[in-house]
């Protein structure tokens, strides 16, 4: 699988996760807030140096996955060079490549087990409420492992059906999929509750 | 309990799934993905509370920085990308489309569920992207829809597709349409 986490280590994967998730979450609604194109630019600027930074590995797997925002730039470019409202159209497309840049950051610099940690932190309260947020940890776990168990299914699929076939797979795989998926459910089920079910989780 | 939670982490992993799928192309150029089709199968299989939940599942796993977006896409990135729009759509998308399946009951399922899914995985999901588009992009609502209606015919398709699905799994696994299960057994 295509990993979204940095190539190398940097200083900010030793800051806490939740610290960052904050922090992103005030920089973006204040650059929403930002209507000048001066600090959009400054703005813009800074977030390109931490891309820089942490060397060149860092700034290719940075620009790899901004590069899906290249057609909205191009759009949004493109349309206020046609109603010749350049410094709208700049600070646009600067605030989106910030606002993308700083979000794709905090991705990069956090291992997946310190994001499951804020989850299972933010959603504690809901015991309050009779919710056992265990549940949903151990959910994201079954997701993680049955998304692969998933995709071989599919490719197994697909082999049956090039072995009867001429004409390639087409929509109709996504059936005996879906039946499959739901059988696994089943034995899911069986499996987690053989093993006490969710009423004995706060034990483990 | 143990079922449900099996059953919407198994359809969260099937949104992922499907994203993998190669993109199918339109006659017209227009590149559609299986992963909408995905969320419309939550709503009309799992029905409006586990459907959305499942979705919910499904974007909490791409937040904290799973590639399981089509396209090998993910991180926290997407959510305040000009497409955010679409995403924060997705759960009620599924929440509508399996409402109208579980309360209109008196035509046939494949009918049913394609209308639920134009509806729901439509209507409300396309509601939902253009005003996140029309904020990010600084567009009125109008210029931003006509950035989108190239992608209407490919998800038009997909409806249809997952209605007939839907009917063919009430065959199938009848026991598993819980859309359509009575309210007793439900939750």
């Amino acid at each position: 699988m295509i990993s979204l986490t940095s190539p190398v280590r940097t200083i900010a994967h030793g800051w806490p996760a939740g610290t960052k998730l904050l922090g992103l979450c005030v920089a973006t609604a204040l650059l929403f807030a930002i209507e000048s194109l001066l600090v959009q630019g400054l703005v813009f600027t800074f977030v390109s140096l931490l891309y820089a930074l942490p060397g060149k590995a860092f700034l290719v797997a940075g620009m790899r996955q901004l590069k899906l925002l290249l057609p909205f730039v191009l759009i949004v470019g493109l349309w206020h060079l046609w109603t010749n409202e350049y410094e709208l159209g700049a600070s646009i497309v600067l605030r989106i490549l910030s606002a993308v840049g700083l979000a794709n950051l905090v991705t990069m610099t956090t291992r997946l087990s310190d994001m499951v940690d804020v989850v299972a932190k933010i959603t504690k309260p809901l015991r309050w409420l009779g919710l056992n947020s265990r549940v949903l940890e151990l959910a994201i776990a079954l997701v993680i492992r049955l998304t692969p168990v998933l995709v071989e299914r599919g490719g197994q699929l697909t082999q049956a059906w090039k072995a009867r076939s001429r004409h390639a797979p087409n929509w109709r795989i996504i059936l005996p999929f879906t039946v499959l998926a739901l059988d696994d459910a089943d034995r899911v089920a069986e499996a987690l509750r053989a093993r006490g079910g969710f009423n004995n989780m706060e034990d483990i | 309990m143990e079922k449900n939670v099996a059953l919407i982490a198994l359809f969260a992993a099937l949104i992922a799934a499907l994203g993998l799928i190669p993109k199918i192309t339109l006659a017209f150029g227009v590149p559609i993905t299986a992963q909408s089709l995905g969320v419309m199968l939550c709503g009309t299989i799992l029905g409006s509370k586990r459907g959305a939940l499942a979705v919910l599942l499904f974007l909490l796993l791409v937040a904290i920085g799973l590639p399981l977006l089509s396209g090998g896409r993910g991180g926290l990135g997407l959510f305040v990308s000009p497409t955010a729009g679409f995403l924060v759509g997705w759960p009620i998308a599924a929440f509508v489309t399996g409402l109208i399946v579980e309360k209109w009951r008196s035509a046939p399922l494949a009918v049913v569920g394609s209308i639920a899914s134009i509806i729901g995985g439509i209507l409300v999901m396309y509601v939902f992207g253009v005003i996140g588009m029309s904020i990010t992009l600084e567009k009125p609502l109008l210029e931003a829809t006509g950035l989108v209606t190239a992608f209407i015919p490919g998800d038009v398709l997909k409806a249809f597709i997952a209605g007939m699905l839907t009917a063919a799994l009430a065959k199938a696994r009848p026991a598993s349409v819980l859309s359509r299960s009575e309210p007793a057994d439900a939750v």
